[in-house]
């Protein structure tokens, strides 16, 4: 089972979510350059966090143009488990392979702390070994974090159970406090708090359990393919 | 631009003809104090350097250390005032982004950002508070973009930064040993110039931050460029792991004149370079612009001519500039070119050495001028005193201005920033605990303890985590130097700390030396910075909150010391009285201690006891844990003094009462001074004075205060 972690220019989570990918739960992990190709036979795929194109004109703009996007579109539409986090998360919002924008946060600054999230949809590549409603605590760090989408399509997104997570307390102005949602399959998911900064014991003192679950839920998906 | 006569002196004597107007421009940015050091140098000698951790090489302009297992940790400190004082955005970015390349030069990844910032008074001054914002955001908006985490740092306002800003920034690096750049070159070998290209920004800016700040001089600021920096990062470490370079230097202060020069004076070679073939942002720019623009996120690298495809395939990727500018030559001469025309040419040491100065110094007349004691005594009640102090900008939390910063980038963050020193952890399984403190207030009344004070408080704060000092870095910042009196305090500063670090066997590996910090309101404070780099063995001792019926513990005594304190300062506006002084063997006897204590498991939480005294170090456990204190006093001392003095070599420790007996034993056994003050338990913080209540504060109070005064300033201002 080999996962990608795909490395733009600026991104600065790639190396923090490789370790935890290789280092923590043994999978296969491998940098892709945002101009080289996936491979077809890639099990997964995750857009990690950071300041793609230093955050210019908009958060994640400039990379949803990167010629690996096509691959990821791809892999998508196979059913290939797909994870953004944050700055990955934004990527995939602006790349059209999620619904939704990302808007600056209510306080206007970046930031940085611990937060609780709450699963909303356990059935995801991601979420599978966690359960409804469980608690996760967890840290943000951005400062376009807020997630928007008209009535609409938040109406829409509920019917199809497309939110994944959302934060127990108002955090940053988000619609319905929406931390994280998936494509309709379910496949691609994007968040925007950082598991990788909260599934080792050592850098998290509160529980590191349920987001290691988050890496779990992808071992037992990939691994069940294989 | 001018010279001092005893530098045309020097001139004339080893020049033997007219200086060209190139010349004359890199001698101006290379011998100004920025660069040269030229008042400082003599005396920075004093300082101890070297020790068993400590790799030198040479031209780094980072500290090595080496932390066993084939890893090594950088660091290095610098300041970006004269910049932050007039556009305090990117005079704060871009000092973020100059020390980061000072760790990248040594062939190590940046891991960890620290900034000391202080301002005027924010509570009653606008222009403060517009400085203090923006300044935070440049550092937020830098290292937040290139994912270096700022874990640590402090903030103090003072009236004497009025219409002024110190932004002081360390950077921690950490690598493997193997791959350190170890600095060399060969004939022949190429000069290129990597990165950013060259602008009209930051012209002169060494020369700018060498005399008072009078002018708003915008030119002379540098504009700063995350993305770039961080591909820069990106490619220089891809290049390193390919061996594709010799020697590197990061263009910093003075621009290429200063690059240029000390690279071939430190591997005693010549090089030669062509302006022309400096990639330009402006392609009007002259030739001598060039040479001292201090245009940002540019590094100077030294390759053989064979890895010069492979740094152009590598640049290319991340989508950087590589200019070939130069090579190097056998004969020890900086030559500078513009096509066939020489425009310089002077020998390397020549530009890199400038003349130094034995500047005179005299006791400053206001010291034997300070009042020892306030007019009339204090009339407040005390638990009115500790919520004004809680709320104090100085010492409420700083969790509006750490929050902004993303700390835990790099996963390495085991303990984050609000407590007494942050922790990271290495890829051997150790940690490294870092801090920086300075103290103007202190060094004001007593230049010479004062800045003592600060090297140990910072030593104090690693201990807190469980870690031994292995290194310190020094940033002394002071008003002109070619006045006596300030003289006088830079040299007291330097030689407390040559003191304490020579008999803590501390060796200073990194520094800097900030003169002329003064604007027509008059100089600065001295205000000496000390960062403490700390190894921890095993697991940090992390910071647990105290549960109901344990006991406070405190190592060390408390003095008659309120001379500089917050106490003195923001109760009663009163400047004067004895600062605290650090006796040699009690610090030394209580840091053992209490890293003998951390050690055998018997602490639940180790607190530095510095600003607002003890009252505050045990209100800050009392809303750590949300659990009042029942605290008794027994000393000859006053309520005032016993609660608010900040002396230095004293710890609270948070223990178990079943420990009790076994860490009374082993303080006594070491000789050491310490007193059990009383127990952790109900919502109250309750002080008594030989069993008479003195004060009383219920912990939510003190916790609202605490918590939010710092945001309230900023958002109500």
């Amino acid at each position: 089972m080999k996962v990608g972690v795909i490395v733009f220019p600026g991104s600065n989570c790639d190396r923090d979510m490789h370790h935890v990918l290789t280092d923590v739960f043994n999978l296969d992990a491998e940098f892709y350059w945002h101009e080289k190709n996936l491979p077809s036979d890639i099990d997964a795929v995750v857009l990690p966090g950071g300041f793609s194109y230093g955050d210019r004109l908009r958060a994640g703009v400039i990379a949803a143009h990167s010629p690996i996007i096509s691959d990821v579109k791809k892999l998508s539409e196979k059913g290939i488990p797909i994870l953004g986090v944050c700055n990955g998360f934004q990527i995939l919002v602006e790349s059209g392979l999620l619904p939704g924008v990302l808007l600056k946060n209510e306080s206007l600054n970046f930031m940085c702390e611990w937060t609780n999230l709450i699963v909303n949809n356990n059935k995801t590549p991601f979420t599978n070994k966690l359960e409804l409603n469980q608690k996760i605590p967890i840290p943000i760090a951005n400062g376009e974090g807020r997630y928007f989408v008209d009535d609409e399509t938040l109406s829409q997104l509920k019917k199809n159970n497309q939110i994944v997570f959302s934060y127990e307390n108002k955090v940053n102005g988000s619609v319905s406090q929406i931390a994280g949602v998936c494509n309709s399959d379910g496949n691609v998911v994007g968040m925007m708090p950082h598991p990788e900064r909260a599934a080792e014991k050592a850098i998290n003192q509160i529980d590191h359990k349920p987001s290691s679950l988050i890496f779990e839920s992808l071992v037992e998906t990939v691994g069940m393919k294989n | 631009m001018s010279f001092q006569e005893h530098e045309k002196l020097h001139i004339e004597k080893n020049v033997k003809r007219e200086l060209t107007s190139t010349e004359l421009q890199i001698l101006a940015a290379e011998w100004s104090e920025h660069c040269s050091y030229k008042s400082s140098k003599m005396h920075l000698r004093m300082l101890p350097t070297t020790g068993p951790n400590v790799i030198v090489e040479k031209g780094y302009d980072s500290g090595v250390l080496d932390v066993g297992d084939g890893y090594v940790v950088t660091v290095h400190i610098e300041s970006h005032n004269h910049p932050s004082a007039v556009e305090p955005f990117g005079g704060a970015a871009t000092g973020v982004g100059g020390v980061i390349r000072d760790i990248l030069s040594a062939g190590t990844r940046p891991i960890a950002l620290f900034d000391g910032l202080r301002f005027g008074d924010i509570e009653n001054d606008a222009h403060a508070r517009w400085l203090f914002k923006n300044a935070v955001s440049g550092i937020a908006d830098y290292g937040n973009c290139l994912g270096i985490p700022t874990i640590g740092g402090e903030v103090e306002f003072d009236t004497c930064y009025t219409n002024y800003a110190l932004v002081d920034v360390a950077a921690v690096g950490f690598g493997k040993k193997s791959k350190l750049i170890k600095n060399h070159a060969n004939i022949d070998d190429l000069v290129l110039l990597i990165g950013g290209s060259t602008g009209r920004d930051g012209v002169g800016g060494s020369q700018f931050a060498s005399d008072a700040l009078e002018g708003e001089d915008r030119s002379a600021v540098q504009i700063p460029d995350p993305f770039i920096e961080k591909l820069i990062i990106e490619a220089i470490l891809e290049c390193r792991d390919e061996n594709c370079i010799n020697a590197m230097k990061d263009l910093g202060g003075g621009g290429l004149s200063c690059a240029i020069s000390e690279t071939a004076e430190s591997l005693g070679i010549g090089i030669e370079l062509d302006v022309k073939n400096v990639h330009l942002r402006e392609s009007d720019l002259s030739p001598d612009e060039i040479m001292i623009s201090e245009s940002q996120e540019r590094m100077l690298v030294i390759s053989s001519p064979d890895n010069l495809s492979k740094i152009e395939k590598i640049c290319d990727k991340f989508r950087i500039q590589c200019s070939v500018i130069g090579k190097v030559k056998e004969d020890k001469m900086m030559h500078v070119k513009n096509g066939n025309d020489t425009l310089a040419l002077l020998p390397a040491d020549f530009v890199a050495r400038g003349p130094l100065i034995d500047r005179p110094k005299s006791k400053p007349e206001y010291l034997s001028q300070l009042p020892s004691s306030p007019p009339s005594e204090n009339q407040l009640p005390l638990s009115e005193i500790l919520l004004k102090l809680l709320s104090s900008p100085n010492i409420a939390s700083k969790h509006w201005v750490f929050r902004q910063y993303d700390h835990e980038v790099g996963i390495r963050t085991v303990i984050k920033p609000g407590f007494d020193s942050s922790v990271l952890r290495l890829d051997n399984g150790k940690s490294l605990s870092v801090k920086i403190d300075g103290n103007p207030k202190h060094c004001y009344i007593d230049p010479r303890e004062g800045a003592i004070g600060c090297f140990e408080e910072a030593c104090r704060n690693v201990v807190c985590t469980g870690a031994t000092p292995m290194g310190m870095v020094d940033h002394l910042q002071f008003g002109n130097p070619e006045d006596p009196e300030i003289f006088w305090t830079f040299m007291e500063s330097i030689e407390g700390i040559t003191d304490f670090a020579k008999f803590l066997n501390v060796p200073c590996v990194g520094g800097k030396v900030s003169f002329y910090n003064e604007t027509s309101n008059g100089p600065i404070k001295p205000t000496p910075l000390i960062g403490v780099l700390g190894l921890i063995e095993n697991s940090p001792l992390l910071p647990t909150t105290p549960s109901n019926n344990d006991v406070i513990l405190l190592v060390g005594e408390t003095k008659d010391e309120l001379g500089g304190s917050e106490y003195y300062e923001y109760i009663h506006n009163f400047i004067g009285g004895i600062a605290p002084k650090v006796d040699f063997s009690e610090s030394q006897k209580n840091m053992k201690s209490v890293l003998s204590l951390i050690s055998k498991n018997l602490v639940k939480c180790a607190h530095d006891c510095s600003k607002g005294g003890l009252a505050i170090a045990i209100s800050e456990l009392c809303v750590f844990g949300k659990l009042g204190c029942d605290v008794n006093l027994t000393s000859s001392l006053s309520s005032e003094k016993m609660l608010f003095s900040e002396s230095h070599s004293r710890y609270l420790l948070v223990v178990d009462k079943n420990n009790l007996d076994e860490i009374k034993s082993l303080l006594s056994e070491n000789d050491c001074t310490f007193s059990e003050l009383g127990i952790f338990s109900g919502d109250q913080i309750s002080f008594k004075s030989n069993s008479e209540p003195i004060l009383e504060l219920r912990v939510d109070k003190a916790e609202n205060n605490y918590l939010n005064s710092l945001g309230k300033i900023i958002q109500n201002g």
